[in-house]
């Protein structure tokens, strides 16, 4: 067997496939071939490294050489210089954002330094199409020993110790929901694992999917034994063709060793896993819809209790556990409860996997300790804002959750303080805004969503939320008065307490969250007709500065609506009641004599 | 592909396995480790220093030594090429100069398994190894 000195880890997660991490592949394969390091060089196909702002991203080993936005092109230069000479590739390095230097191996980087790695272990360090790679990382060690030597209460109690909740949204107890599965009574059971992260701009689930696939069909499977179930389903979206390829891959492979199938590790223990896939409706993420979806009815929510823990696919004891939820199962074992309980804090134990998006310099999929800071991940981990631009808000939960502000920032992340605070954890999306943010659109954009994904079946949400959403669209027109404002806060706690799912229960959250954060913001829009902002157009101007204009006539020509007007080398005026705020006129006039106020 | 029916088989299996991945997991954590880096630059590579780093890599492997051996360019010592430093845990690094197979075969056995020095030292100024 070849002795390989380097591995080249190329990333093939969604974003960095996109841009032809493939090709990348092929160019690196090729010239370590021509120039004879066949036997010295392996390229791996890995999943995604989190870095994604940055991607393609090539990693190479044992020096740990972190080369960034990779083209196919580039592939010569780092067999050339790094393989051969032995030189880095400088202008492939990543740029520290501070200090502007070129940072070489990535143990050095503010972006993997605060991070601790549980639920995307793999990721990013194994061919996630490769079984032996996910084995040499102890893959099924955890599911052979339990099924040799633990009781299903004993691996109940194992979870329960462990502190894991639920990484779907709820953070119910992980061990808890096992056990009242455990002590439902039926002939057949099920584990489901919900895969179908519907978020906007949520990756997490789909990122641990395609990295490291044999942990979450290991994790069902210790699952299985735990409750009773022999039967594992994944309900996922059909919009995630990668995920599903590599699932369909690890579960083949799994059932060619043995690992999954009948009489397990030849301990009688027979479990199987099957892909479902949801058509990417939000409410479907939610578990009675998605089971629903499952047994091919209509995917809408339906009253809990039952909970499906007793009543669930098919009538039978079901337990849904979200992908993350999962990930964690096989560490949590190997190294013990003891162990995962040490990290994080008091009531939320171990990590969460974040993905962070929106102003923010490196956006990307993270992994902290719970208790972590929203000022470390945002300013540490995230690098800070873009543009040098100020922090106004962070929004978590999507459309369950609500904005923090500069006063959260040193809040630690857990279940408990983010509710505390007004929002919630979710599932891990993470928007982070700046000043050129406003907080009544943001508002809306997330009501524009849920009013779309509402299944319509009960009236507080279908009819409530749209209301919301229009009395959001006549503030930012400039149109709402301090009466809309009440009526907007009261709609929004009718609706909290009277929706049947948990996507009208926490539709308004965003409302509040940002009337309770940004109240002198919702006041300018009403009072002062302003979007300090400058996004809500409605409340726009654009005035021509009298000491500024020469009277040169080039906006009044150029206006598509003809609305101002002056004689030559006279003082200009527009029109506000016509303009239709194209901006076209600022871009025209050379002195500087237009402004938007 | 061989069912695999027992939890021993797949320890066995997984034992096999991690050699492939040896180098991944060592390079994860370089602290616990050998750290040897040999310099390449163009008279590096002319003087012998890519049979060195082959020569250290199999053998470090051979003998079982936990290793990580990387490359790196013109380490500043060019008067005595091909060089190497060692890096043993916990240890400040040394260099060694002048090193060929043969003399890298000694500070295998010498340096990093016995932990006695070996001629060829020279005085180090690491500072500049690394930019
Ligand atoms: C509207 C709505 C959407 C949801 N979407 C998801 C989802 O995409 N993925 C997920 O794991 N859980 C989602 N949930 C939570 C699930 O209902 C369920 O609580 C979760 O899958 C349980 O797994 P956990 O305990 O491991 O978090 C959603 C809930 C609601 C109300
Ligand atoms: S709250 Fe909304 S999504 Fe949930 S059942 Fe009612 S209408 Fe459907
Ligand atoms: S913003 Fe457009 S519509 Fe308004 S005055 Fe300028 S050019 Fe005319
Ligand atoms: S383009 Fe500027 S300077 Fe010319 S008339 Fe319009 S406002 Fe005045």
């Amino acid at each position: 067997m070849a002795n390989y000195k380097y591995h080249l880890l190329v990333c093939g997660g969604t974003g960095c496939k996109a841009s032809e991490s493939d090709r990348i592949v092929n160019m690196l394969n090729n010239e370590i071939r021509e120039n004879g390091l066949s036997s010295d060089a392996k390229v791996v196909t890995t999943g995604c490294f989190g870095f994604c702002e940055k991607g393609p991203i090539v990693k190479v080993l044992p020096d740990n050489t972190f080369y960034t936005r990779v083209t196919p092109e580039d592939s010569k230069e780092i067999v050339m210089e790094h393989l051969v000479k032995g030189r880095r590739v400088e202008r492939l390095l990543y740029v520290d954002p501070e200090t502007k230097k070129h940072i070489t191996d990535s143990k050095h980087m503010g972006f993997y330094q605060k991070q601790i790695r549980i639920a995307l272990r793999n990721c990013g360090f194994i061919d996630p199409e490769n079984i032996d790679e996910a084995i040499s990382r102890d893959a099924y060690i955890a599911l052979g020993n339990v099924l040799a030597g633990m009781t299903p209460e004993e691996t109940c109690n194992v979870v329960k110790e462990s502190g894991l909740r639920g990484r779907g949204g709820g953070g119910f107890p992980t061990g808890l929901k096992w056990e009242i599965t455990r002590k439902s009574q039926a002939d057949q059971k099920y584990v489901v694992c919900n895969a179908d992260e519907g978020d906007p701009g949520a990756f997490m689930d789909r990122s641990i999917l395609e990295g490291d696939p044999h942990a979450v069909l290991e994790a069902m499977a210790i699952c299985g034994w735990a409750i009773g179930a022999t039967k594992g389903l994944i309900y996922i979206r059909a919009e995630y063709p990668l995920a599903i390829k590599r699932l369909k891959i690890a579960i083949d492979q799994a059932m060619e060793y043995g690992l999954l199938g009948k009489d397990i590790f030849g301990s009688g223990f027979d479990f199987e896993i099957e892909l479902r896939y949801g058509a990417g409706a939000f409410v479907c993420g939610e578990e009675t819809a998605l089971i629903h979806s499952m047994e091919g009815s209509r995917g809408e929510p339906t009253f809990k209790p039952p909970f499906p823990s007793v009543e669930g696919y098919l009538g039978k004891p079901t337990n849904v556990n979200n992908v993350e939820t999962f990930a964690n199962i096989p560490v949590i074992f190997n190294k013990g409860a003891k162990w995962f309980a040490s990290i994080g804090t008091e009531r939320s134990k171990g990590t969460k996997v974040f993905a962070l998006a929106g102003k923010i310099n490196n956006v990307g999929l993270i992994e902290v300790p719970m208790g972590t800071t929203l000022r470390e991940v945002i300013f540490e981990i995230g690098g800070g804002i873009k543009d040098g631009k100020a922090f106004k808000a962070v929004q978590t939960g999507g459309p369950s959750g609500g904005c923090l502000t500069q006063k959260h920032l040193d809040t630690p992340i857990e279940y408990d303080t983010l509710i505390e605070a007004g929002s919630m954890m979710g599932s891990g999306g993470m928007i982070v805004m700046d000043e050129d943010d406003c907080m009544v659109s943001v508002a809306k954009y997330y009501l524009d969503f849920t009013v779309e994904e509402s299944c319509g079946k009960c009236s507080p949400c279908r009819i409530g939320n749209k209301r919301l959403h229009e009395m959001l669209e006549t503030i930012t027109k400039g149109e709402g008065t301090m009466e809309t404002l009440d009526k907007l806060k009261t709609l929004s706690h009718v609706i909290k307490d009277t929706s049947l799912c948990g996507l009208g229960q926490t539709a308004p959250n965003p409302v509040l969250s940002t009337m309770d954060n940004f109240w002198e913001e919702y006041l300018e829009h009403v009072e002062g007709h302003k979007c300090r902002a400058g996004s809500c157009k409605s409340l726009m101007q654009y005035i021509i500065i009298p000491e500024n204009c020469v009277g040169c006539t080039a906006c009044a020509r150029n206006c598509p609506v003809n609305c101002i007007s002056g004689e030559r080398k006279q003082l200009h005026v527009i029109d506000q009641t016509v303009c239709i705020k194209c901006g076209t006129c600022m871009e025209k006039c050379k002195f500087n004599a237009i402004e938007i106020v | 592909m061989a069912k695999i029916t027992s939890l021993n088989d797949l320890r066995k299996i997984k034992d096999e396995l991690q050699q492939k991945i040896r180098l991944r997991e060592n390079a994860d954590s370089p602290e616990a480790m050998v750290q040897i880096r040999v310099g390449m630059a163009t008279s590096g590579i002319a003087s012998g220093a890519k049979e060195v780093f082959i020569f250290l890599v199999d053998e470090l492997e051979k003998r079982n030594v936990d290793a990580v051996v990387t490359q790196t360019g013109d380490m500043g010592y060019s008067y005595a090429e091909p060089t190497i430093e060692v890096i043993l845990p916990g240890k400040d690094p040394v260099v060694f100069g002048w090193v060929d197979v043969e003399k890298a075969d000694e500070i295998i056995e010498k340096y990093i398994r016995g932990g006695e020095l070996v001629e060829g030292i020279i005085p180090a100024n690491y500072n500049t190894i690394d930019d």
